[in-house]
């Protein structure tokens, strides 16, 4: 799938995804879509809330070598 | 928009953290957040963070890298080892420091104020705290609580 700009989380923890997609969706604009990578087992049920309360659209939720990666649409 | 009071109340470095994390998750979320700092919690405020630590003797259920005597955790400077392996652990952890987590509340527009009736009492110096921080009491954060979705206790 196709993305406009991708974030690195690796590393981080909980808050820090949430707070680095929600700066990063800032710069973007409405239906492009944002990458975020995570290594926060915790990240897949936040990304999903994140999503439900904010009015983004978490396109994809998938695991690849214990790395999460997210594709968030842009309201 | 949803809006989440939060009463901060300890000064602990592991108390510290459940605000700030609250208060900056929820701001990304859109919401609006302030935060009432009164007693130690006023240490959330503080331009230096780095005195705030975490005392073994008083956290009977801090993983300990070896098993450690209650009298062994009072000798003088435990405390200060204690603080220095916590704040090591959570830089390794990908965890963000109190400064971080509060530099991102500050960002995303979360409202600190600050309990005057804990200032008098302690005699702090109001220049010691960060600016931008209301110097309230209790009837003034409750014109707030009063319309928030959430309202805790920390």
């Amino acid at each position: 799938m196709s993305f406009d700009k991708e974030l690195d989380t690796r590393g981080m923890n909980c808050p820090l995804p949430i707070l680095k997609t929600k700066k990063a969706l800032a710069d973007m604009t409405a239906g492009q879509v944002l990458k975020v990578v995570s290594t926060d087992a915790g990240s897949v049920k936040d990304m999903q809330a994140f999503a439900n309360q904010t009015g983004n659209t978490l396109v994809s939720s998938s695991e690849e070598k214990g790395e999460y990666i997210f594709m968030m649409k842009k309201k | 928009m949803k809006k989440m009071g939060i009463i901060a109340t300890k000064g602990t470095l592991d108390m510290a953290y459940p605000p700030l994390i609250l208060a900056s998750t929820a701001a990304a979320l859109g919401w609006d957040v302030q935060v009432f700092c009164t007693f130690y919690g006023l240490e959330l405020l503080r331009k230096d963070m780095d005195g705030i630590r975490v005392s073994p003797l008083a956290n009977p259920a801090m993983p300990m890298p070896i098993p450690m005597p209650v009298f062994v955790q009072a000798l003088p400077g435990m405390e200060a080892m204690a603080s220095m392996m916590m704040k090591q652990k959570i830089k390794s952890k990908g965890v963000a420091s109190l400064q971080e987590l509060r530099d991102m509340c500050i960002e995303a527009d979360v409202k600190f104020v600050a309990c005057q009736m804990t200032v008098d009492l302690f005699e702090f110096d109001k220049t010691d705290f960060i600016g931008g921080v209301d110097y309230v009491g209790a009837a003034s954060f409750m014109e707030f609580a009063g319309e928030a979705d959430v309202c805790l206790f920390i």
